[in-house]
C-alpha cells in the first residue's frame, strides 16, 4: 500500500478496466525476445478540464484527456524509448519493437552505456492523492456558475472594469510495470483558480491587475467550496487592493531590504533553488535547453548557497503536493532528504541513470524518486520535487520580520519571473508591494522589481519566519527538456527578511 | 481488425453527435526525437498520437452554446465517448458570448488522402554524422549539447455544415550547444526544417568551433546601453512576443500595448518611422502553414465557432503603423475591426533592407553582437517591457570585427518600442526563435541594429 499516504479514495474504476496489464504483458514479453537489460511499460490516462470566465460569462470549457502507454528498454546500454495510442496487444508488441529499434539507432551515439541505480521491488501497489471531491465529477454548469458569480460581483465593485477567472482541473491515473517485478498503479488529483481583476487609472490612462494569491493545491473541487480556502476574504479584498495600486506612487529604484510573503518567495525557490539544485542540469543535460547550473556536483557540501538560517528539503510526500506520489516514474518509492542545510549544499534531485552514475555518493546510491513524465508519449526524465525551505521553529511572525526593517519593501503574490540558464542572475516582480517606514507598513508602492545573484540574494536572508507564516505554494507549469514536458510542483516556505537587496523601477527600464 | 482511418473518426463523431451542430477534428501525429549531452546521446523517442476533438453546439445563432472534449481515440467507441462528453458539457453551458454562424463548406480535394507520416529514419543521414561530430569534438576539446526533433502532424477538420478540410504540417527543429571543456564559454547554432534534408551535423560543429575561437578572447563590461546587432533568432524571440500579445480583445479593453491610453485601439498609430512589415501568411515559402482556422476551445483570442474559417496573409504592421491585431468574428464585432484571426508563422521585413548580418555588424564600430534571448518574460504589459537573458554567445565588435567574448547580461527591453528605435536591418531570412521555436517554429526576421539596447546588469553565467 502507499508510503505514508492516505488511500482513502480508490484508484478509478474506469481506469482500472482499461487493458493496461494485458498491454503490458504483450510489450515487456516482446521487448524480452532482444535481450534488454531493462524494460518497463507506463500507461497513463491524464484528464484536464480548463473553464475561463471574464465578466461574469462563460468564455471557453474544454476537457481533454491524454490517454495510451509507452515502452522503454536498455538494449545493449542504449535507451529506446516509443508510445503509441491504439489499445491492442499487437500494437503494444509493434511498439516494444520501436523502442528496440529506436536503441538500436541510438547505440552508434551512445558512448555511456545506461544503468540504473538498485531500487527494491513493489509487488502490484497502489496510492491515491488526498482529496475529497473528485473535480472532473462536479457538473460543469456548477463550476461555471460559481466562476461567473465570483466575476460578476468583481465587475460590480468599484475600480474593476475587468474580471477573469480561470480554473485547471487534473486527475492523473498511471500504471507503471517493470522487467524487475515492481508494478504501481496510481491516481492524482489537483487543481488551480485563479481570479484576476483589472482597472484603468482615469487621470493617466494607466492600467494595472490584481490576482488572487491562492496557490494551486493536490486537492479536490473541495478547495474551491470548503474550508480548503477563505475565497470570500480574498476576493473581497480585490478591488480595494486594486484601486490602491492605481493610485500607489512609483518605486525610487535603490537596495532595499525586503520582506517577502510566501506567496512570492516560493517561485523565487522555484527558480533559484529548486532547478539549480536538479543534478541533471548540473551534470549537462539540459545545457541546450533549460540550462545548467552555478550548483556543480564538486561543490556539494562545500557551496555556500544562502545564510546559515536556510534549511531546503526536497520530497515528494508533503499532503496536497502538486509534487507528490507514491512511487516515480521509474518504481522508486518517493522519499524526504536535505537539499541545503545550514546554508550549504548537501543534496541533489536524482533519477535512477543519475544515482547509477554518483557511484553511491547521492543518496546511498539510490534513485531519490524524481523520474517523471507528463504523458505517456514522454519519457521519464528528472523533474522537480516540493523543494521548500523551512521555517523557523519559534520562529518570528510577518509583522515582526516588517518591524525589523527601517526602510524596505513587503512584497505580496507573484507574477512576471526570469532567470540565466545557470539559475545565477534573476528578476521578480509581484503582485503588491507595502513600503515598510520604520518598522511599518505604509502603503503600496508599484513599478517594483527585484534583482539579484542567487547565492549574493540567499546570503542576504537574516531571518525565517516560523511555522506559523508557512505556506505551500507552487505551480502547474514548470517547463523542461525536449520535447518539452510540463509538471506541477508545490514549494513551502515562510515569510522572510532580506537586506540590502538591489529594486529596480520597470517604468524607468522601459525609458520612461 | 482494421483500425478505423481519421476520415472516418471524423464522420463518426459528426453522425453520432445529437446536438444541434458539431464540429469534429482529428490530429494524427508522429514524431521522433533525438537528444544529446556531454557527446553523447541521452534520450530518444518515436511517438505516435490521434487526438479527436468534438465539438457540440446546442441552440442556434447568437444563443448558441458550445461544449468541447478532446481526448487520446483511435476507435469509434473512444470517439463516442467524446461525442457524450461534449454534447453534455454544450447543454450545461449558457449562451457562448462568442456564438456565430458554423463556417460553411464543402470537402477539400485532399479531404480523402492518408495522413502524413515521420520516423526515426529521417535522422538516417543525420545521426552518423553526429555520431561523427562527437568524435571529433571530443578529440578537439569541446562539449556538444542538442536536440533534433521532427514531427508531421495532419489535421482534418468535419463539420456539419460540411466542410471536410485536410492539412498536413511537417515540422522540424535542430539545435546544438557547443561548450569548451572548462566550460568557460558557450555557443550555439539551430534551425528550423521541413524534413531534415538540409541539416548537417558537420556543419553545425564547425560553427560551433568558430564561435568558441571567437570566445577565446574574453571581455568583461559592465551593464548599459549598448549598439547592439540582434541576429534574426533574438530578433524572433522578442518579435513572437509581441505577436503573442497582438490580442484585439485585450487591447480593446484596455489591458495592452496595443491600447488607446483611456480606451480603444492603437490600429492605425505608427509604432515605426521605417517601413516596417510585420505579417503572417499561409502560403510563406518555407513557412508553410494550416490555412484555416482550428482551435479546441474559446478564449480571448479564438472562438470555436470559427473553426474552418479561412486564413490569409495577414499584415499586423504594415508601412510601420500598427494594422491588425488578432480577432476572431466576436472580437471583430467588439472591436469594429475586420477579422483576423491568428496564423501559426510569423515574419518581419523592413522594406530595402537587403544587407546580410555581418554587413550590418561590418558598420558596428563598437558595439555587440547576440547570439540569442533566453527566459524572456513580460514585466510590464502597459509597454510590453521584457526581460531576459542573452545566451550562448555576447560578442565584442570593434571597428566591424568581432573581437572577443562579452559575458551575459539581463536585459529589459519593449519589441514594440526597438521597432521604433532600431537604427538598421538586415534581409529577412528563415530564423528560428531559441526560446519559442519548439512551439512556434515557422518565423522569418531579419537582425536589427539597436544602438542603445538596454542591458541591465551582468549575469555570471557563461
Amino acid at each position: 500500500m502507499s508510503p505514508g499516504n492516505s488511500t482513502q479514495k480508490s484508484i478509478d474504476p474506469s481506469f482500472t478496466a482499461l487493458p493496461y496489464r494485458r498491454l503490458a504483458e504483450a510489450a515487456l514479453s516482446r521487448a524480452q525476445d532482444f535481450n534488454v537489460s531493462h524494460a518497463d511499460f507506463r500507461f497513463e490516462r491524464v484528464r484536464y478540464q480548463q473553464i475561463r470566465v471574464r465578466d461574469g460569462h462563460l468564455q471557453g470549457a474544454g476537457d481533454a484527456e491524454d490517454l495510451g502507454f509507452a515502452v522503454r528498454v536498455i538494449h545493449n546500454g542504449a535507451w529506446g524509448f516509443a508510445s503509441g495510442v491504439v489499445l491492442t496487444s499487437e500494437s503494444a508488441i509493434q511498439v516494444a519493437e520501436i523502442a528496440v529499434r529506436v536503441a538500436q539507432v541510438a547505440g552508434a551515439m551512445t558512448r555511456e552505456p545506461v544503468a540504473l541505480a538498485p531500487e527494491p521491488i513493489y509487488d502490484d501497489v497502489e496510492w491515491v492523492s488526498q482529496y475529497d471531491i473528485d473535480p472532473l465529477e462536479v457538473p460543469l454548469s456548477d463550476k461555471v456558475e460559481l466562476l461567473c458569480g465570483w466575476t460578476g460581483q468583481l465587475l460590480d465593485a468599484s475600480g474593476v472594469s475587468h474580471s477573469s477567472a480561470v480554473l485547471q482541473q487534473v486527475v492523473e491515473n498511471k500504471f507503471y510495470v517493470d522487467l524487475a517485478g515492481t508494478s504501481t498503479t496510481q491516481q492524482r488529483v489537483r487543481v488551480d483558480p485563479q481570479v484576476e481583476v483589472f482597472g484603468v487609472d482615469e487621470g493617466s490612462g494607466r492600467f494595472d491587475s490584481m490576482r488572487t494569491i491562492a496557490p494551486p493545491v493536490g486537492r479536490g473541487w473541495e478547495y474551491l467550496v470548503g474550508d480548503g480556502y477563505d475565497w470570500d476574504s480574498a476576493l473581497g479584498e480585490l478591488p480595494g487592493l486594486l484601486t490602491e495600486k492605481l493610485a500607489a506612487p512609483s518605486v525610487d529604484a535603490g537596495k532595499y531590504d525586503l520582506v517577502i510573503h510566501p506567496s512570492n518567495l516560493w517561485l523565487t525557490i522555484h527558480e533559484s533553488i529548486g532547478h539549480a539544485t536538479e543534478l541533471d542540469r548540473a551534470l549537462g543535460y539540459e545545457a541546450n535547453y533549460a540550462g545548467t547550473s552555478f550548483a556543480t556536483y564538486d561543490q556539494l557540501g562545500k557551496l555556500q548557497y544562502g545564510s546559515p538560517v536556510m534549511h531546503v528539503t526536497g520530497d515528494r510526500t508533503v499532503e496536497n503536493g502538486l509534487a507528490t506520489v507514491g512511487y516515480d516514474d521509474e518504481g522508486v518509492r518517493t522519499q524526504t532528504w536535505d537539499i541545503v542545510k545550514n546554508g550549504v549544499l548537501v543534496g541533489y534531485q536524482l533519477d535512477r541513470p543519475m544515482a547509477h552514475n554518483m557511484a553511491g555518493e547521492l543518496n546511498g546510491g539510490r534513485s531519490n524518486g524524481c523520474a517523471y513524465a507528463d504523458s505517456p508519449g514522454h519519457i521519464p526524465i528528472q523533474r522537480m520535487a516540493n523543494v521548500s525551505l523551512q521555517p523557523a521553529s519559534g520562529g518570528p511572525s510577518t509583522g515582526d520580520l516588517v518591524s525589523g526593517v527601517e526602510r524596505g519593501i513587503y512584497i505580496v503574490g507573484d507574477k512576471s519571473w526570469s532567470i540565466d540558464m545557470q539559475r545565477y542572475n534573476f528578476q521578480f516582480t509581484g503582485q503588491r508591494f507595502y513600503r515598510i517606514e520604520n518598522g511599518r507598513l505604509a502603503g503600496q508602492l508599484r513599478d517594483v522589481a527585484y534583482q539579484a545573484t542567487t547565492t549574493d540574494f540567499w546570503g542576504s536572508m537574516e531571518a525565517v519566519g516560523g511555522p506559523q507564516t508557512w505556506v505551500l505554494g507552487g505551480a502547474f507549469n514548470c517547463g523542461k527538456a525536449q520535447p518539452g514536458q510540463v509538471a506541477s510542483v508545490s514549494h513551502g516556505c515562510p515569510a522572510a527578511l532580506f537586506r540590502d537587496v538591489r529594486v529596480l523601477n520597470t517604468t524607468a527600464e522601459a525609458g520612461h | 481488425m482494421t483500425a478505423p482511418t481519421a476520415q472516418e473518426l471524423v464522420e463518426h463523431a459528426l453522425k453520432t453527435s445529437r446536438a444541434d451542430a458539431s464540429v469534429a477534428i482529428v490530429r494524427d501525429s508522429t514524431s521522433a526525437n533525438l537528444r544529446w549531452a556531454n557527446n553523447t546521446l541521452t534520450t530518444n523517442g518515436v511517438m505516435h498520437r490521434i487526438t479527436v476533438t468534438v465539438i457540440c453546439f446546442v441552440g442556434a445563432g447568437q444563443g448558441a452554446a458550445s461544449g468541447s472534449a478532446t481526448g487520446s481515440a483511435a476507435t469509434f467507441e473512444q470517439v463516442t465517448s467524446l461525442v457524450e462528453a461534449a454534447d453534455t458539457s454544450a447543454r450545461q453551458s449558457a449562451p457562448a458570448e462568442d456564438a456565430a454562424e458554423l463556417v460553411p463548406g464543402e470537402a477539400a480535394k485532399d479531404w480523402h488522402e492518408p495522413p502524413g507520416h515521420t520516423s526515426i529514419d529521417v535522422f538516417d543521414g543525420f545521426a552518423p554524422a553526429l555520431g561523427e561530430a562527437f568524435g571529433s569534438a571530443t578529440a578537439e576539446r569541446r562539449i556538444l549539447y542538442g536536440f533534433v526533433d521532427h514531427d508531421v502532424t495532419t489535421t482534418y477538420l468535419g463539420s456539419t455544415t460540411g466542410l471536410r478540410l485536410r492539412h498536413v504540417q511537417p515540422t522540424g527543429h535542430y539545435g546544438c550547444t557547443g561548450k569548451t571543456v572548462d566550460l568557460g564559454s558557450s555557443a550555439w547554432v539551430g534551425g528550423a526544417t521541413r524534413d531534415f534534408a538540409d541539416v548537417d551535423a558537420t556543419a553545425l560543429d564547425a560553427e560551433l568551433a568558430q564561435r568558441l575561437d571567437w570566445a577565446e578572447r574574453k571581455v568583461e563590461l559592465p551593464a548599459g546601453r549598448y549598439d547592439t546587432v540582434l541576429p534574426p533568432t533574438a530578433v524572433a524571440d522578442l518579435l513572437i512576443y509581441a505577436y503573442w500579445s497582438a490580442s484585439a480583445r485585450e487591447a480593446h479593453e484596455g489591458q495592452s500595448v496595443f491600447s488607446k491610453p483611456g480606451g480603444g485601439l492603437r490600429v492605425g498609430e505608427r509604432l515605426s518611422s521605417k517601413p516596417v512589415q510585420l505579417f503572417s501568411d499561409p502560403s510563406y515559402d518555407g513557412l508553410q502553414a494550416a490555412p484555416f482556422v482550428v482551435t479546441a476551445t474559446s478564449d480571448n483570442e479564438t472562438s470555436v465557432f470559427d473553426n474552418g474559417l479561412p486564413l490569409a496573409r495577414t499584415h499586423w504592421i504594415k508601412d510601420g503603423a500598427l494594422s491588425s491585431l488578432v480577432q476572431t468574428r466576436h472580437t471583430s464585432r467588439m472591436t469594429g475591426q475586420p477579422v483576423t484571426p491568428g496564423i501559426d508563422n510569423l515574419a518581419l521585413s523592413v522594406d530595402g533592407a537587403q544587407s546580410s548580418m555581418a554587413e550590418l555588424v561590418g558598420n558596428v564600430e563598437r558595439g555587440l553582437l547576440l547570439t540569442c534571448l533566453w527566459y524572456i518574460r513580460v514585466v510590464d504589459p502597459q509597454t510590453l517591457l521584457l526581460t531576459g537573458i542573452t545566451r550562448d554567445g555576447v560578442y565584442q565588435v570593434e571597428n566591424g570585427e568581432v573581437t572577443g567574448a562579452v559575458n551575459n547580461f539581463r536585459f529589459n527591453e519593449s519589441p514594440v518600442a526597438l521597432l521604433g528605435r532600431f537604427s538598421a536591418a538586415s534581409e529577412t531570412v528563415p530564423s528560428f526563435s531559441r526560446e519559442w521555436g519548439d512551439y512556434f517554429s515557422r518565423t522569418a526576421t531579419p537582425a536589427l541594429r539597436v544602438p542603445d539596447f538596454n542591458m541591465s546588469s551582468v549575469s555570471k553565467a557563461n
